[in-house]
């Protein structure tokens, strides 16, 4: 499985955010995608998960440009946005179910998935009752029950506390160590070994 | 094929359009009055007076060529809107943008064309007929489509779904016009369409062939006036404007000296 | 098809919980039909005349701004991102969308009409038909007003925009489901309408979700 991207530019009301942005991405692999507020960081995971066309150059999966192989890439894929896609009217629970249902499922259950991301507790109870980063650790719990090796996260750590983030590095760790690749921005550092990560700096001016 | 794939890529691109289209102007122009000059003539002095309208008839060589143009430049934006979903060329975009205030334009004339028709053989300045209706709900579209499109900031997005809702409205325009027909028969009574095309006399179908025609160039007239301005507009920032810029600045200061 | 299906009950169980917004269209429904006795002060004959068409814009236009926000909060809380990136068809994702709408918001429509119908003095004859006219008709409006939310679902204020674009297209639905009320209020059979609104219906059905499901790719990809 290879994830890559060739001489990438994005333009946005006539400004060029970025351009030739390239690089590949193998198994076990974490890209970090840094740079300052405004340069284009979400829009460049955009581009990498389908969700817009790039003004120019490819987005490659196995060699193939994801906008052409569309569902034979997006099987592969696990988004997660700003926002947390879930239902406030909704358990837990519930709404683990739906993203269950919108990607691929593996074998883990999801009371496991919740008892992971320390939601086991409330996970029939309603999601307008949740704090910031309960909302958030549910969101990345979502990931943990779907078959995708390809995860693509917009700023995955945002909302949660110190438990929280520890949390989250694990789970990205144990990700990369099974074969999976990660796609992320970030305002803080992330703490695995540094053997995994390759960083991307947008906006070099 | 080569020579159209040449002119495709041409015409596609901005840099090739802006004065490929400034060297048709003047002479899009010339033909535009060369039939425009004995439309006019021939329409409103030569031709032989309707025995049942008499003069008032003479604005069919307004309302009809409008008409007519109203839903030309719809079906044009229709294609136009094909290729710019499926080959993504922003050519397309910017010509149906372009196009739309003159389409609907076209409608507004024939509209108020047809009241001015309406009244001296009808005693009203609006009757529900079937085509009138028809062509006040296409005025409707246009300006959706227009409204929809300034809604948008990003003019790429706008672009897209400009052209999803043109060709949305394509596929309801038969629609609404025949349940518009269809409904206008409830109503008929004795009422008969002023529109309706008598069986014409050559006399008059000639002024009537050349006015059709003169907006069609009319049409290609204002539609390169606008496509020029708004790719202006919308490149402000470009290299290309900002050269063109530069080059008549040059110009001027050649003038000068 | 299981995927489709838990769309569906999520939404219908979210509609349930919900605040009964749902509710709020059926109330602007007969809120319409209110005004027009009150503003034309109309005699029984006059309003029995024209309550084939009054109701029938009125169902329009309770079912058309019932929309505005079909996909609105799918886009705020990154759910139809979710669905755009993933392997499944957004047309599944609108079809299911708009079919669930139709649920919550047309079928309590369709069965106060009656109620409706009767305060305006529109003959009993008529209401089979209007039952059936309103039936094929209201999903043809959810479909296509679908296409317009979902033109306008990224825009930042959409202020009377759906209208403005989904009106016209409204306008033979409006045609032939009124003038069948009609007929059949006069005692004369209705077929030729309905039959020409079933085909409406089925042409809309297939056809729409397409053009939801693109103009939704395009508003997710702002």
């Amino acid at each position: 499985m290879l994830f890559s991207a060739h001489k990438l530019s994005c333009i946005r009301s006539h400004k060029t955010l970025f351009q030739d942005v390239s690089f590949e991405l193998s198994p076990g692999q974490l890209l970090l995608v840094e740079g300052k507020n405004g340069a284009g960081k979400t829009s460049l995971l955009k581009l990498l998960s389908g969700l817009r066309r790039p003004d120019s150059g490819e987005v490659k999966w196995n060699q193939v440009n994801i906008l052409q192989a569309e569902s034979d890439f997006r099987t592969y894929l696990a988004w997660l946005g700003h926002q947390n896609p879930l239902k406030e009217d909704q358990s837990a629970l519930e709404n683990l179910t739906m993203l269950g249902h919108i990607r691929p499922r593996n074998q883990v259950s999801m009371i496991e998935a919740l008892k992971t991301l320390q939601l086991g507790h409330v996970k029939h109870k309603f999601v307008k009752t949740f704090s910031a980063g309960m909302k958030r650790r549910l969101s990345l719990a979502s990931l943990l029950i779907a078959e995708t090796p390809l995860w693509i996260l917009d700023e995955p750590q945002a909302a949660l506390d110190k438990t929280g983030i520890t949390l989250f590095e694990t789970l990205a760790e144990q990700h990369l160590k099974q074969g999976g690749m990660i796609v992320m921005t970030s305002h803080h550092s992330v703490n695995i070994a540094p053997k995994y990560i390759q960083t991307l700096t947008l906006g070099h001016d | 094929m080569n020579i159209i794939i040449k002119w495709y890529y041409r015409l596609g691109a901005p840099l090739w359009f802006y004065p490929l289209a400034g060297k048709l102007i003047p002479w899009v122009t010339a033909l535009f009055l060369l039939f425009l000059i004995p439309g006019l003539y021939m329409g409103l002095v030569t031709a032989p007076a309707d025995y049942q309208q008499g003069e008032s008839f003479r604005i069919m060589y307004v309302h009809v060529p409008a008409a007519w143009m109203s839903m030309l430049v719809y079906f044009a934006m229709a294609i136009a809107a094909v290729v710019a979903l499926v080959w993504r060329v922003r050519m397309a975009e910017i010509m149906i943008i372009s196009s739309v205030p003159i389409g609907a334009s076209f409608a507004l004339i024939a509209l108020l064309t047809g009241a001015f028709w309406g009244k001296p053989m009808w005693g009203a300045w609006w009757v529900w007929d079937a085509r009138l209706t028809s062509e006040l709900i296409l005025l409707f579209i246009y300006l959706g489509i227009l409204a929809l499109y300034n809604a948008f900031e990003d003019k790429k997005t706008a672009g897209k779904a400009m052209s999803i809702l043109t060709l949305v409205g394509v596929v309801n325009l038969p629609i609404i016009h025949y349940s518009v027909v269809w409904w206008n028969t409830l109503h008929q009574a004795a009422t008969v369409t002023a529109f309706d095309k008598p069986s014409i006399h050559i006399d008059m179908l000639i002024p009537l062939l050349l006015m059709a025609t003169a907006f069609k160039f009319l049409f290609l007239l204002v539609l390169l006036l606008k496509m020029r301005a708004n790719l202006i507009e919308q490149d402000i920032h470009s290299g290309w404007v900002k050269k063109i810029i530069q080059d008549k600045q040059k110009l001027e200061e050649n003038n000068h000296v | 098809m299981n995927t489709f299906l838990t769309l569906i009950k999520r939404d219908l169980v979210l509609a349930y919980r919900g605040r009964g917004e749902a509710f709020n269209s059926l109330i602007f429904f007969g809120l319409v039909i209110l005004l027009f006795p009150i503003g034309i002060s109309a005699s029984e004959k006059l309003l029995s005349e024209i309550a084939p068409g009054l109701i029938w814009i009125a169902a329009l236009l309770a079912t058309m701004l019932s929309l505005d926000n079909l996909f609105k909060e799918d886009f705020q809380d990154g759910t139809l991102e979710q669905w755009a990136v993933s392997q499944h068809s957004l047309i599944s994702f609108a079809w299911a969308r708009l079919f669930s709408h139709w649920v919550i918001t047309s079928v309590p429509l369709i069965i106060i009409a009656p109620l409706f119908a009767l305060s305006l003095s529109l003959p009993t004859d008529a209401i089979g038909v209007l039952i059936v006219s309103l039936l094929l008709g209201t999903p043809l409006l959810t479909f296509i007003g679908g296409i317009g939310v979902a033109l306008t679902t990224g825009l930042k204020k959409s202020s009377m925009l759906l209208p403005l674009l989904v009106l016209p297209f409204y306008i033979p639905v409006l045609i032939f489901g009124a003038s069948a009320v009609d007929v059949a209020a006069d005692g004369w059979s209705a077929s030729g309408q309905l039959y020409i609104l079933a085909g409406l219906f089925v042409l809309g059905i297939t056809l729409a979700p397409f053009a939801v499901a693109t103009s939704l790719k395009v508003s997710v990809s702002q």
